[in-house]
């Protein structure tokens, strides 16, 4: 018990004194989820590119204006398409992008229940 | 000139070499009992031979011969011996020869080392290997020569891509292969073995050694490669999900389960057909990565040259092979009646079962999200990115109980068991909740999910750090990657939560006053390399107890080819690092800068070399 | 007939993924957004360059006209190759050409002009380049036809004389 304490101890020397806040933490998790076109396997938030450095700007400019995370992406989906966007929502292009997974999660459980615990 | 000669006929001997151990080891099937020492020198004469190939090319990279083609692409006079030399491996031709060295290299090992098993399983799994082999000369040969002239002669090179000038990957292509190539040897084995019927627990036992080496090779070159996006590529990510990414993750993760698999069949006669095909998984996943990587269907950071000819060959090839190992499984593998034994649902067994059940579906979100915009794109012309996001959303939840199982699974014992210790295990349990809950709480994040995860963690940890003071070493091998993955997971986690970063621009002689952090730019000094001039930019970094850093971030034009980098300066510390980057804006008098404060850095290295520690201890570890 | 089944799926799905594979090696992996035509202009309010005035979008597109909306800069290579194209078309007057500095400075951008020739009847500053992600372009040069208040045509890259056939015919 005594470690689990000092343990305790030690992580709020480290942390407490020097955490600040993050600031614009809203802006970078809108353009974490938006793809730079101009390099491409990048996403805005880690990408430098003129084209990038512009769209923090005006998702500023937008989170200023009001706009909800939501509306944010669909203004961007409108201009650029679902490309985009990091994050593929639930549509019917990819359906099977979201369920194959988990359908192969538990087809895999079935196997196992199946062959191994219950077999007779 | 000469070397591009001899390099280029040394490859061409080689092919020879292994179309005749193919011929040679046929013929000779039966009466395999003389062919033991011929076969091996023939594989050692076909390793020289790539050999020498491979250092024709180094020392065209070092003199800079120009009349090679590879070299004129890829390098330049005014760049340091070492990336000279590094520049070899850091295009796709010469890539390639040095997969094929390390694809010689280890099929020789394994003929000189293996000893205990029957010459007839030698033979065919080195006439396995040779098919691959002689795949990669083809390829070599055929789409990528690294020896085509060019005439006249250029004066000059076009230079290394500046952001693959560095140490970090320097090292990370050879250690990768290693991974890789080892798979291979793993997937020729796995194929001798069952055309001979022989995968037992004595096989398990012998290929164990090959799939912990190619293990621990594939994790610490994903972790160079990760090192190595941390401080060139981004701004402070480590893991972008990017493609080339997952097409490494995708075999480590099969590999890992074969590794625990092996561990049941080691003992146990059962699950023989599952650790065949995940032997056979294993190495065309490694090969399928390959086949995204240089064919460039997949759109990422990391940049190949690509050709369709070339994703073509592979494509075939990487069919071939499929074909080719399904085949043999589906004639030659009868599965035995003691085979699908029953376990029993407390066991270690079962919870080898469970582990490799959440691993295959991990896999399988890697494996879906990264392919699943070509398919997209292809059947109906609608062009998605997945992301971080998509990835996140799969994998945390099923995470959660994946560490509960790694936590409880090893204290379990084979074929029949019972918890002990139950109170125990339950009260470091409600002890890791408690400690994540508060420390969650204080920081405003996303209470519930983050409080589970980080209890999952720390479960893990406590109780694999309990074991360390326990007196029976029995698991060491087990327990020091367990409590390395925890403290992985941990590391991201914290790192995650606790990062803060600051964005700003600033002129020279300017100063940012954050709420709790004032940065200072004080000046800016030029200086002269052989193959770039650097802007270098002195910041002084003063946080809320007064303590001062100072912090030199960089700018690089580099000469050849003329791009500009930016080099982050970053401050190491035991608990976090500190990490700034400047960039040009278009245009303007005044830097971009960023700042982030990033805790435990550190430990996300540090715990993926301790995960691998323990497969070098269950490497070198006598069985008893 | 149970037993069979499982591998000639199995055949069948790895026959399937090889296709696809194959198909997708024929194109490229470079996105470029899909271009949306007749879609409603921006609104917004901007600088001009040449002179101190602050204009609305519906003032500079107001009349019943074609609009050139060309997006350039004073250090963009490529659009010095495209700017003879601009000024051929700025002398037809079935055009109006209309220019957005991209990220420049006024000095550069008004020399880049009186060495080249200004094509433009007006030039909006796009000081951050927020302006032409507004329009949905992502690089220079960049240019929009415009009729009615609608986007009718989007060239990504530099005109060149192909192009300058095309545009011309578009009034037709």
């Amino acid at each position: 018990m005594k470690t689990f304490k000092t343990l305790i101890i030690i992580f709020h020397l480290l942390f407490f004194n020097n955490l600040y806040a993050n600031e614009n933490s809203e802006r970078n998790e809108i353009t974490k989820n938006l793809r730079c076109l101009i390099c491409q396997g990048q996403s805005v938030y880690d990408s430098d590119s003129d084209f990038a450095n512009s769209m923090k700007i005006l998702v500023d400019k937008k989170l200023n204006e009001g706009l909800s995370d939501k509306e944010i992406y669909s203004y961007f989906k409108e201009k650029y398409g679902d490309w985009i966007l990091y994050d593929p929502g639930l549509n019917k292009n990819t359906y099977l992008l979201w369920l194959l997974p988990i359908l192969i999660f538990l087809f895999g459980g079935a196997i196992i229940v199946k062959s191994f615990i219950f077999k007779k | 000139m000469i070397y591009s000669v001899v390099g280029h006929y040394s490859l061409i001997l080689g092919l020879c070499i292994g179309l005749i151990l193919v011929y040679f080891s046929i013929q000779n099937f039966r009466n395999f009992n003389q062919l033991d020492n011929k076969i091996l020198s023939f594989s050692f004469l076909q390793l020289f031979f790539v050999v020498v190939s491979f250092f024709a090319l180094v020392i065209s990279f070092i003199i800079s011969d120009f009349s090679n083609e590879t070299v004129f692409n890829n390098s330049h006079t005014t760049k340091p011996l070492f990336y000279k030399i590094s520049g070899t491996w850091g295009n796709h031709e010469g890539s390639l020869l040095l997969w094929l060295l390390v694809l010689t290299l280890f099929i020789f090992i394994f003929l000189l080392r293996t000893k205990n098993q029957p010459i007839k399983y030698k033979i065919l799994t080195l006439v396995f290997q040779q098919v691959i082999i002689i795949g990669f000369f083809l390829f070599l040969i055929l789409t990528s020569n690294p020896f085509n002239y060019l005439f006249p002669v250029p004066n000059e090179g076009l230079g290394l891509n500046p952001i693959l000038q560095d140490p970090a990957l320097a090292i990370h292509p050879p250690i990768l292969y290693l991974g890789y190539v080892g798979s291979s040897i793993i997937f020729s084995s796995a194929l001798a073995a069952t055309t001979l019927k022989m995968v037992s627990t004595n096989w398990a036992i012998h290929i164990k050694k090959w799939v912990l080496i190619s293990w621990i090779f594939l994790t610490l070159g994903i972790l160079l490669g990760s090192i190595w996006a941390y401080y060139e590529l981004g701004w402070g990510g480590f893991w972008f999900w990017d493609p080339v990414e997952n097409v490494s993750l995708m075999p480590w993760l099969a590999l890992t389960t074969l590794l625990h698999c092996i561990l049941v069949l080691e003992r146990k006669e059962t699950l023989t057909s599952w650790v065949i095909i995940l032997s056979i998984a294993t190495f065309t996943l490694s090969m399928c990565g390959t086949f995204l990587v240089r064919s460039g269907i997949l759109n990422s950071v990391h940049t190949f040259a690509n050709d369709p000819e070339r994703g073509l060959f592979i494509l075939i090839f990487l069919f071939t092979l499929i074909f080719l190992s399904l085949f043999i499984f589906s004639v030659f593998h009868k599965p035995s009646q003691n085979n699908q034994a029953n376990f029993f649902w407390l066991s270690k067994e079962t919870s080898i079962l469970i582990n490799n059940w959440f691993m295959m579906y991990f896999l399988s979100v890697v494996l879906i999200g990264t392919v699943y915009p070509i398919f997209l794109d292809v059947i109906s012309s609608q062009k998605i990115s997945v992301g971080p996001p998509f990835y996140h959303k799969l994998i945390i939840p099923f995470l959660i109980p994946f560490l509960l199982m790694m936590a409880i699974g090893p204290k379990l014992k084979w074929i029949k068991s019972d918890l002990k210790d139950k109170i125990y295990l339950f009260s470091l349990l409600v002890i890791s909740v408690l400690i994540s809950f508060f420390i969650v709480k204080n920081f405003n994040a996303n209470v519930l999910v983050n409080t589970i995860l980080i209890s999952a963690a720390l479960y893990l940890f406590f109780i694999t750090l309990r074991d360390f003071f326990n007196k029976k070493y029995k698991n060491l091998a087990q327990n020091i990657a367990h409590f390395g993955f925890s403290l992985l997971i941990l590391s991201i986690l914290f790192n995650n939560l606790f990062s803060s970063e600051i964005i700003t621009n600033l002129k020279v002689g300017e100063t940012y006053n954050g709420s709790k952090t004032k940065i200072v730019f004080e000046s800016i000094n030029q200086k002269k390399q052989k193959n770039y001039n650097s802007i270098i930019a002195n910041f002084r970094i003063t946080n809320s107890e007064g303590i001062n850093n100072n912090l030199s971030p960089e700018l690089r034009i580099y000469n050849q080819p003329k791009i500009t980098t930016s080099e982050a300066d970053i401050k190491t510390t035991l608990m976090k690092d500190k990490f700034i980057v400047i960039n040009l804006v278009q245009n303007q008098d005044y830097f971009n800068v960023r700042y982030q404060v990033k805790p435990f850095m550190l430990w996300i290295w540090l715990s993926v070399m301790i995960i691998s520690l323990g497969g070098l201890i269950s490497l070198l570890k006598k069985r008893t | 007939m149970k037993q069979k089944l499982v591998p000639y799926s199995i055949i069948v799905i790895f026959f399937v993924i090889f296709v696809v594979f194959y198909k997708s090696l024929e194109d490229t992996n470079i996105y470029t957004p899909e271009v949306k035509i007749n879609n409603d202009i921006p609104i917004f309010s901007a600088e001009l360059l040449l002179s101190n005035e602050t204009l609305e979008s519906k003032e500079i597109f107001q009349l019943d006209k074609f609009y050139i909306l060309n997006i350039w800069s004073s250090w963009c290579a490529p659009c010095r190759d495209e700017h003879s194209i601009l000024m051929n078309l700025s002398k037809s007057n079935k055009f109006i050409v209309i220019g957005m500095n991209y990220k420049d400075n006024k000095k550069n951008a008004k020399s880049f002009l009186d060495e080249l020739g200004n094509p433009y009847e007006k030039i909006i500053i796009d000081k951050n380049g927020t302006k032409s992600i507004e329009w949905g372009a992502f690089g220079v040069p960049e240019t929009f036809i415009i009729h009615n208040n609608k986007i009718i045509k989007k060239y990504i890259g530099p005109l060149n004389q192909e192009l300058f056939l095309e545009i011309q015919n578009l009034t037709k």
